[in-house]
């Protein structure tokens, strides 16, 4: 098992700036409605800091296969792209979870839907999410289950997840992306912070008309 | 696209600005933290370099990681001593107001808006934990964030969001008698799965909902998450304001006034539009009570676990692994189901008319032999509320503990928790795999009522049975009152 209780256990760095192209070797999850809680356990939340979280990705459910979970497997300790079913990270909205999973090494997701709040918490951190029709993703998971070594190439411009495998194995399946997600993330703004507190003016605005705002008035709520 | 919507009104007015993405920036009007999701958020913003824009929009309180035996600091658990430590620490700095342990308002995050009349009409809520969407209930549009988006409400008091779809969700007819919201809550999401929501805010409506008490429109939008909707609300009407008035929190004389006409035209009228709309006959809905790993496995409590043949194929796959986790018999039925915790509290069900509920059926009863059940109220002004009428000894002389306010069992992050192979009756609102703190205890969630009638029972068992039957002989009529507040 990848030792997870160091930062530097994560093999690639960070998300930083626009993010174009995800390559890497690529691990299956398979199952729906994979909630939150299951990719990192409520007692892992017990801390101040996302570091060292790598260590709680899926623990109950290895800890429950017994060293075959994919997270265990040998082959897919470097791995950095993360291939799941239906209505992934649904439940909790704990940031832990993508968290646990970008320290462990993920930097990309591609499935076949996901819980909103995921998806969310993953685009805030620079991770995209990308969709496949239900028969390419089994598809997918299969060719990368058969043939561990194989790279992926999840390519954000394009639209179009190709499996690099030894020739002639290519193939490429297509994705998809929000409009909006898409162009934060091939733009590099998908850290939105600094956009939001540049619109003071506009932000004053709206506290202006909001009338609950000016019935506490000495802008009091304690 | 919907239109006239409440949702659509509260959507317009706190619009800052259009974003590059496509996303709205979106004013939020009330920003709840708490220990767990809070800290990563105020380290970001020091990295960052900024400051809390509106320090007197953001409330918090300590829930998620509380003791709920013995609340003396510093607390047993070192990392619970050091979250709340923490989080005490970010409050000072930023002053932020903290209704801290023994402030007589600390409680669920949840809770504590509500009562304290922090949580009006026509505000935009956000808080990070996604059960925020209990606060639609007064006709708020409220959701749950991430640890990300939190430091973006702490920066700029706003967020990045895109609108959603509303579906219109009418209930019409009468719930039975010993039918609650939680029942309610629990068949809708039996109808439409977890994912039926998924991209839509549920704006609940109809005589059903209309008739539903503030604490029991809680109920019901707690879960709307569960439902898949990241939201779910109540247009504002005659209940919200009785339920508002005089909170401290709530406007006073002329602003009182002013407030109301302002929240009744928020509702959406005869001429909104909605994406989508579905009904349910409440007259219909029985006790329910999940069987599986997720909300949307759940039956009448007088049904049998279904078969893989009875389910559509797509629920297949996870009603087979519901089948080995729980150990329960498809085929067989739910009551009977013998448990051997019951929990009564969360911030779906851990208020006072839920404790009222619970007490009705605990009075004059004993908990059976070999159960642990315990009362976990949400908040320490229910707790108190609780006291003044007796509720406490109603549960401690039928033998359930009654604990300090706090999440508790919900999610287990403090020490109340299941052990191994554990089946508990809950109150709460998640049956995920390894929700209540062992890695393979199981979770039948049910409303108070039917908590502590299984827990009487020491099995699951339809509480209209018991409301029927009078309680041992020799006990006086309960000093509770059924009826929720
Ligand atoms: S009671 Fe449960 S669901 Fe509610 S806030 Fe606490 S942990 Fe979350």
């Amino acid at each position: 098992m990848r030792s997870a209780s160091s930062p530097a256990a994560s093999p690639v760095p960070f998300p930083i700036g626009a993010i174009r192209l995800c390559r890497g070797q690529a691990v299956a999850v398979v199952g729906d409605d994979i909630d939150t809680d299951r990719i990192i356990p409520a007692r892992f939340l017990k801390c101040v800091s996302f570091e060292g979280l790598a260590v709680g990705a899926f623990a109950d459910d290895r800890a429950e296969l017994g060293g075959d979970h994919p997270f265990d497997h040998p082959e897919h300790q470097s791995a950095s792209i993360l291939v799941v079913n239906r209505n992934f990270g649904c439940g909790s909205s704990r940031e832990h979870a993508p968290q646990a999973l970008m320290r462990w090494g993920i930097r990309a997701v591609i499935g076949e839907s996901y819980s909103e709040i995921f998806f969310g918490n993953c685009l805030a951190m620079g991770i995209p999410c990308l969709t496949a029709g239900h028969d390419d993703v089994l598809a997918l998971q299969q060719a990368i289950t058969t043939d561990r070594a194989a790279e992926l190439v999840l390519d954000l411009e394009a639209l179009q997840v190709r499996l690099l495998g030894s020739p002639p194995a290519e193939r490429s399946w297509p994705c998809s992306l929000a409009q909006g997600p898409h162009r934060m993330l091939v733009s590099g703004q998908w850290d939105g912070t600094s956009l939001l507190v540049a619109h003071d003016e506009a932000l004053r605005l709206t506290a202006t008309r909001l009338p609950y705002l000016k019935a506490f008035e000495d802008g009091s709520i304690s | 696209m919907s239109s006239g919507t409440l949702y659509d009104k509260v959507w317009d007015l706190h619009r800052v600005a259009e974003l590059p993405g496509g996303a709205t920036q979106l004013f939020i009007g009330l920003h709840l933290i708490h220990e767990v999701t809070s800290p990563q958020a105020f380290s970001a913003l020091r990295d960052l370099g900024l400051g809390v824009r509106h320090p007197e929009r953001t409330v918090a309180t300590v829930d998620h990681i509380v003791p709920t035996t013995s609340q003396a600091r510093p607390f047993a658990d070192p990392l619970a001593e050091e979250m709340l430590a923490t989080l005490e620490r970010n409050c000072a700095e930023h002053g932020i107001t903290l209704h801290g342990l023994g402030s007589g308002r600390q409680g669920i995050v949840h809770v504590i808006a509500p009562e304290l009349g922090l949580t009006q009409p026509g505000m935009t809520v956000a808080c990070g934990d996604s059960h925020t969407s209990t606060h639609g209930a007064f006709g708020a549009i409220a959701f749950g964030i991430g640890t990300s988006q939190v430091r973006d409400v702490l920066a700029s008091q706003s967020l990045a969001m895109n609108k959603l779809k509303v579906r219109r969700i009418r209930v019409d007819g009468v719930l039975q008698s010993g039918v609650a919201a939680k029942d309610l809550i629990l068949h809708i999401i039996r109808m439409l799965g977890v994912k039926g929501g998924v991209g839509y805010a549920y704006e609940f409506a109809g005589e059903a909902i209309e008739a539903l008490s503030m604490e029991e429109r809680m109920t019901l939008c707690n879960m709307a998450i569960e439902g898949g909707a990241r939201c779910g609300y109540v247009n504002p009407d005659a209940t919200t304001f009785a339920y508002l008035q005089g909170r401290p929190q709530a406007p006073v004389g002329d602003a009182w006034a002013r407030a109301v006409e302002w929240w009744r035209s928020l509702a959406s009228g005869p001429e909104a539009v909605f994406d989508d709309e579905v009904s349910f006959d409440a007259s219909l809905i029985a006790p329910t009570v999940t069987w599986g790993i997720t909300p949307a496995q759940g039956i009448g409590v007088n049904e049998t676990v279904p078969t893989a043949a009875q389910l559509e194929p797509d629920e297949r796959p996870i009603a087979e692994e519901a089948y080995r986790y729980m150990d329960l018999v498809p085929g067989a039925p739910i009551a009977g189901t013998p448990v051997d915790v019951c929990f009564i509290g969360s911030c779906t069900n851990g208020r006072l008319s839920d404790l009222r509920a619970a007490a009705a059926v605990a009075q004059g009863r004993q908990v059976a032999a070999g159960i642990k059940a315990f009362v976990v109220p949400g908040s320490e002004q229910v707790a108190a509320a609780a006291e003044a009428e007796g509720l406490d000894a109603v549960f401690r002389a039928a033998g359930f503990e009654w604990r300090e306010p706090g999440c508790s069992m919900c999610l287990a992050m403090n020490p109340d928790r299941l052990e191994g192979r554990q089946i508990s009756a809950s109150s709460s609102n998640r049956n995920f795999k390894g929700r209540q703190g062992s890695a393979n205890g199981r979770t039948l969630l049910m409303s108070p009522a039917m908590v502590a009638a299984a827990a009487v029972a020491g099995h699951v068992v339809d509480v209209r049975e018991l409301l029927a039957a009078p309680a041992a002989a020799g006990a006086s009529r309960p000093a509770v009152v059924g009826t929720p507040g």
